[in-house]
């Protein structure tokens, strides 16, 4: 195989005396959706946060195309071409949706700035009737929608989304799910996907970690992961049905 | 009616002054969410080296305040790198006790070096006057309120069309967002403390001609620029700049039509008790565009 392009090893992180983290590892090939999959305080975010530079690693390296990472700041970070779409949007409440998306372009030269723009109206066209309004007053979708687009301005070689579907409709999950895929495949971008929807993740990503406590558990395609009985009953909510016909509270997942 | 046209221009003039400090403020506070209370001190501090240049060095006046300026703007690098850069993370009250620490440093430093009579200097326009009918306007007030109003054009131009001054903008209103779209922030917020000190370091060369200075000058004018900031809506420039031309003009009417009357002074007490009936009446300020962030 070839060398991965985000190779993170070992990693611990930690709130205060906190582990937030405690030893995860992770390799994304390039070109691929990859998911991470957990119940809340697993430490997804955290993971997400660690690779971007927002949080400091006590332990173990994060290498992105060849270049160690480990604990560099945010906005170098960005520069080598990780974009981060933080969880809960974060757009920039005052300046206009235009602006925002210029932001999101800072780390390069203006001079593409507009063919650029032009591009991320055609993936959200919604974006574009609102481009001299102020982004606090979108909606929740068309915040996320910026967020993302926001990020794609970066022309990044890797994009880590964190819970795009956070608080959307059904419609709108689907019609993000879809936008991702379409990242992945007409712009080449390799996608880190941290999800609580995990229906819709396992059905974009080509491989997933699930974590639990800040461990990861399970490691595997998400056509495999998909199908074992832990995934179906845990993360997709399917039931298991015993001989007495009743679901069994006390079993226990295989991994513990 | 001649002497309403005086003090108003009069208190226009030293509202400009305060509302430049008090710019200073907002601009510290909105990228770092910290209050700078030396940040009189920095322009008391600006105007020494004024003084030193033209009175000392006899240098040329315009030459004198362009590079006490850009001396300044390096104080206020030198100060966030060394010392407020430190503070990030630390408690409010603990960083607020730092920029007050900083303030009395400040002064007796400059107290001990330029030592602590009242000093000016002569400018170009010193004691000369326009007049418009019977109103006489002294140059030196039209000069600061020409200033005022260059930078303030300056300052918007910069903050709305530069990609810098939007990027400042952006790190104000959501940090981490900031730091994940590439903008380095620290480069930011030592930006803002630079503009800062550069704006306080404005505001003492345009004070000198009205008033003159000395080590404690700051302290005073400082924290009436503070009230100016409040009164305007702290986070809000046009807020701190026409907060600063309230207090400017509540204290110089005051000051003509009360003190004189009753026998005794009014006007430095005016200003607080103007702050005190704000934060009674409408505590957001006048500009109360900081909406808290929903969603």
């Amino acid at each position: 195989m070839a060398e991965p392009l985000l190779e993170v090893k070992n990693v611990e992180t930690y709130y205060g005396l906190i582990a937030g983290i405690r030893g995860v590892s992770l390799e994304i090939q390039g070109g691929s959706i990859v998911t991470i999959l957990g119940a809340n305080g697993a430490g997804k975010t955290t993971v997400l946060k660690t690779i971007c530079g927002a949080m400091a690693p006590e332990k173990g390296s994060v290498r992105f195309a060849g270049i160690d990472i480990t604990g560099s700041d945010p906005d170098r970070v960005s520069r080598l071409g990780i974009a981060h779409v933080p969880e809960g949007r974060e757009v920039f409440p005052f300046l206009s949706t235009e602006e925002n998306l210029k932001m999101g372009a800072f780390t390069r030269k203006s001079s593409m700035f507009k063919s650029d723009l032009e591009e991320i109206f055609e993936y959200f066209p919604l974006l574009k009737d609102h481009r001299k309004l102020a982004a606090g007053f979108l909606s929740g979708g068309q915040q996320q929608m910026l967020a993302i687009g926001r990020a794609l301005m970066l022309r990044p070689k890797l994009m880590l989304l964190d819970e795009p579907s956070l608080g959307l409709s059904p419609k709108l999950v689907r019609a993000t799910a879809e936008i991702i895929e379409s990242i992945n495949q007409d712009q080449g971008v390799t996608i880190l996907l941290v999800e609580q929807n995990a229906q819709m993740a396992l059905e974009i990503a080509h491989f997933g970690y699930i974590l639990e406590n800040g461990r990861v558990v399970m490691e595997d395609s998400t056509s495999r992961l998909s199908k074992a009985a832990d995934v179906q009953e845990f993360y997709l909510g399917k039931k298991a049905s015993s001989v007495r016909g009743k679901r069994r509270w006390k079993q226990r997942k295989t991994w513990r | 009616m001649e002497t309403f046209f005086q003090l108003l221009i009069s208190g226009i003039a030293q509202g400009c002054v305060y509302g430049l400090v008090a710019i200073g403020f907002v601009l510290i506070y909105k990228a770092t969410e910290m209050v700078n209370f030396a940040q009189g001190d920095i322009m008391m501090l600006g105007a020494f080296f004024t003084i030193t240049l033209i009175n000392y060095l006899n240098w040329n006046y315009f030459l004198a305040i362009i590079v006490a300026i850009l001396a300044m703007a390096v104080v206020g690098l030198v100060l966030e790198r060394v010392l407020l850069r430190r503070m990030i993370g630390e408690s409010p009250f603990a960083i607020l006790m730092v920029t007050i620490g900083l303030g009395f440093v400040l002064r007796s430093v400059v107290g001990m070096i330029w030592g602590h009579n009242p000093r000016s200097i002569v400018t170009p326009y010193t004691d000369q006057s326009l007049q418009f009918g019977a109103v006489v306007f002294p140059v030196a007030d039209v000069v600061v309120v020409a200033a005022t109003v260059v930078l303030c054009g300056l300052t918007f131009l910069f903050f709305r069309y530069t990609r810098f001054g939007v990027a400042m903008q952006a790190a104000s209103q959501n940090q981490l967002a900031a730091y994940y779209v590439g903008i380095p922030v620290k480069r930011v917020v030592a930006a803002s403390w630079a503009l800062a000190a550069a704006l306080a370091a404005i505001a003492g060369v345009l004070l000198l001609p009205l008033k003159s200075a000395y080590p404690e000058v700051g302290l005073v004018l400082g924290i009436k620029a503070f009230a100016a900031a409040i009164v305007g809506g702290f986070g809000s420039l046009p807020g701190a700049m026409i907060g600063g031309l309230v207090i400017g003009l509540v204290e110089i009417f005051t000051k003509y039509g009360i003190d004189g009357r009753v026998g005794f002074s009014v006007s430095d007490t005016s200003v607080y008790v103007l702050l005190l009936v704000m934060l009674i009446v409408r505590p957001s300020g006048i500009f109360a565009s900081m909406q808290r962030k929903k969603v």
